[in-house]
């Protein structure tokens, strides 16, 4: 049986999913990503007799997504894929902690979100990967870090300065956000509230994500100007979100001059966005349907005049960061993951393209107004922090010319359309670039048209492996940087 | 070297000269004013539309401790509620966030946040906070690293956030206190040094925000010690943040 062929953001009944038995659906996911597609989703959802597992593969090349299940009821228990497709592993774990199903033979089948010390219910201790011998130690972070950042801990094995492993333990940040989604399905405007609150500093990309995946539901036709006011304000978190980043990665090198001129364009960029809504990081704006608030002729011609200052300062100061001397030093060949690895774990965002690999679901697997923007897909070559550095200044330069367009072409039009009935027993797959990279959701109706599984992944979830594996062999004083580098998200990967 | 010389004369004096009178453009949603007499239809529509519940009726009240500011009472009550671009909404008393039709701007202000004598005589000029985000989404979390960026600077002040709790005056939590969480803010409580300061900062930590019926949070820590400050917001906007610290130490 083949696996039924759908775009982004296309609604399908349940029933024409086709249900594998196990084997088979392992077989054909191998195939699949060994053929060069991509698994961007797999995950069980509660049945009435056991577990059905949905596993979503992209065809980034054919903007195609495939998607196929299988069912549990007593037995389960099954031949893990991981060891044949490394980028499977978090989620057989993630299934293997909710439901119980075993991937067998899987090489790290570790607790996801739970066995943190100390938290009743949760007595089964987390047991760390430790290593001995003559002058090895470890090192152990967290959860409570020293600036002000969300929690999480980082267990080090090293010998002398030098990183051999690092295994990340997440999971202090889980807020239940799966089922408080479907618990509230009855209440539209909370949905919109709780999906700005799925990771903070994303707040377009995570609402815009499910809000898309709802309006597919429904059947419901967005506004062509409420799309681009989106696309503008997406573009604009991006650009923020990457000037906060490069800021803070000339902090980390002691280069304070970047510091300071980076930060202080970030709040220029996060000023505007709250012109327009009200809020620095866009809360409020997006609407189950459309958008909220308008961009306003004035208004327009702020933002205009706003980003083309941004574009020569960006400039110039790119310029000056990245023909420092003592900036290149630390940022070149530091935390190198490689193409063959970035794409085998299944990294995503300008994280992946900074190793080479050609993924921008904006360009892929186009989403709301980028259905008509082209959007072309920028990468480098080094993996190193350098190139995660340049490409965001890169990324930076690509959004404004997407919002100097967006803003050219704003014409009048509605800012939203009344949000129809979701269909019944249906599914649909929503992916949307955020600036972090690919934010995924998946949602399933019932028999009664309403919400009954939303399954949330963050690119932090592909993301924080690459990490780990960016600071092996690498100085432990190097680690910040290299977080810094990928500045992903623990409250996105805990939910 | 000369486009070294060029950026710094671009990038010039960024910080904000005034904080304490420094206003927020009008875009920004900040105390609601409630007029309850100019609605006249059914008040539970209101109630209904707000995510966080923070909306009751008799008279009409908005708890800012659980209000995310989003505005969307706005629209279907006609503008009987109004959000103004007044930030200063910190308040020393939790029962003091519930603000009512008819309750200004003024009045809130004046009785918001107490300054304690005894916090401006122990930390009057220099006061180390440690921060914990406990299931916190990030947004508070930028906000407050936000305070000492260039722009905002509360450096300035002698306040500033260190890494450990040993050295702090007091605690900044942000979040709903997520279950997993829990003990590890326990711990850096504990580990402050006597007499400490708690502050709760954005919706979630004061109420639970939109977290606030999952079921995944454990708040015990905030029935067993009183809160000194809240700080509302969805996040707190850097200069709400800024000024609430700036009255709760007494500076003027």
């Amino acid at each position: 049986m083949s696996w039924v062929e759908i775009r982004n953001l296309q609604a399908i009944p349940l029933a024409e999913i086709p249900r594998l038995p196990i084997e088979g659906l392992r077989l054909q996911l191998i195939e699949k990503i060994k053929r060069g597609g991509r698994l961007v989703q797999f995950f069980g959802d509660k049945s009435s007799d056991g577990v059905v597992l949905f596993a979503v593969v992209a065809d980034d090349n054919a903007s195609r997504l495939y998607v196929a299940s299988s069912s549990f009821t007593a037995e389960r228990v099954y031949r893990s894929i991981t060891p044949e497709a490394p980028s499977a592993h978090l989620f057989e774990r993630e299934f293997h902690e909710e439901f119980g199903i075993v991937p067998e033979g899987h090489p790290w089948l570790k607790p996801v979100r739970s066995s943190i010390p100390g938290i009743a219910g949760d007595e089964t201790p987390y047991e760390f990967f430790s290593m001995e011998g003559e002058e090895v130690h470890e090192v152990g972070v967290g959860p409570i870090h020293a600036g002000i950042i969300e929690p999480g801990h980082f267990r080090f094995s090293c010998h002398g300065e030098k990183v051999y492993q690092l295994e990340i333990k997440l999971g202090f940040q889980h807020r239940g956000v799966e089922v408080l989604f479907v618990r509230n399905g009855g209440r539209p405007i909370y949905l919109e509230k709780l999906a700005e609150s799925v990771s903070g500093d994303t707040v377009i990309g995570h609402a815009g994500g499910f809000i898309r995946a709802i309006e597919s539901l429904a059947d419901t036709v967005v506004p062509r100007r409420a799309k681009l006011i989106r696309t503008i304000a997406l573009e604009l978190e991006r650009t923020a979100v990457h000037l906060g980043d490069l800021s803070a990665l000339s902090g980390d090198v002691a280069y304070l001059t970047g510091n300071s001129v980076f930060g202080a364009l970030r709040t220029r960029v996060i000023n505007t966005t709250m012109a327009i809504c009200g809020n620095r990081f866009g809360r409020g704006l997006l609407k189950l349907g459309g958008v909220n608030f308008d961009i306003t002729p004035q208004l327009r011609d702020k933002i205009a005049s706003m980003i083309d200052e941004l574009d020569e300062d960006v400039s110039l100061a790119a310029e000056v960061l990245f023909s420092s001397a003592s900036v290149l030093e630390r940022f070149e060949k530091t935390g190198v993951v490689n193409r063959e690895t970035a794409a085998a774990i299944g990294m995503v965002g300008p994280a992946a393209r900074a190793s080479g690999v050609k993924i921008d679901v904006r360009s892929d697997h186009p989403f709301g107004g980028f259905e008509f923007i082209p959007v072309h897909k920028l990468t480098l070559e080094g993996g190193d922090v350098f190139a995660r550095a340049y490409i965001r200044f890169v990324e930076i330069q690509q959004s404004i010319r997407i919002i100097e367009e967006q803003l050219s072409g704003l014409f009048a039009g509605d800012m939203k359309n009344e949000l129809g009935q979701l269909s019944k027993n249906s599914l649909v797959v929503s992916l949307t670039e955020g600036w972090r990279g690919e934010i995924g959701y998946v949602v399933i109706t019932n028999a009664d048209g309403k919400i009954r599984k939303v399954k949330v992944k963050d690119p932090s979830f592909h993301n924080w492996l690459a990490l780990s594996l960016a600071v092996r062999e690498e100085g432990i004083s190097d680690f910040p940087l290299c977080n810094k580098s990928f500045n992903l998200s623990y409250c996105g990967f805990d939910l | 070297m000369l486009d070294l010389l060029k950026l710094r004369i671009r990038h010039g004096y960024q910080a904000i000269p005034d904080i304490r009178s420094a206003q927020l453009m009008g875009t920004h949603r900040g105390f609601p004013v409630i007029d309850e007499s100019e609605y006249e239809g059914d008040w539970q529509k209101v109630i209904d539309v707000c995510p966080t519940n923070a909306i009751t009726k008799n008279p009409v009240s908005i708890d800012l401790g659980k209000c995310i500011f989003c505005g969307e009472c706005e629209e279907v009550s006609g503008k009987a509620i109004r959000f103004t671009n007044e930030h200063r909404v910190g308040c020393s008393e939790r029962n003091h966030l519930v603000v009512s039709s008819g309750d200004g701007f003024g009045d809130f202000l004046n009785e918001a946040i107490a300054a304690r004598r005894e916090i401006h005589r122990l930390f009057g000029r220099s006061l180390k906070l440690r921060q914990v985000s406990a299931g916190g989404c990030n947004g508070c979390e930028m906000e407050l690293n936000a305070c000492s960026n260039v722009n905002f600077d509360m450096g300035r002040f002698g306040i500033d956030f260190v890494a450990s709790p040993r050295h702090a005056d007091g605690v900044v939590i942000t979040g709903p206190i997520a279950r997993n969480m829990a003990p590890a803010l326990m711990d850096a409580y504990k580990s402050i040094s006597d007499p400490k300061i708690v502050i709760a900062v954005g919706a979630c930590a004061i109420s639970g925000g939109v977290f606030a019926q999952s079921d995944e949070l454990n708040r015990g820590l905030l029935d067993e010690t009183a809160v000194h400050l809240y700080i509302p917001g969805c996040p707190p906007h850097p200069l709400t943040l800024i000024n609430a610290l700036l009255d709760f130490i007494g500076r003027k």
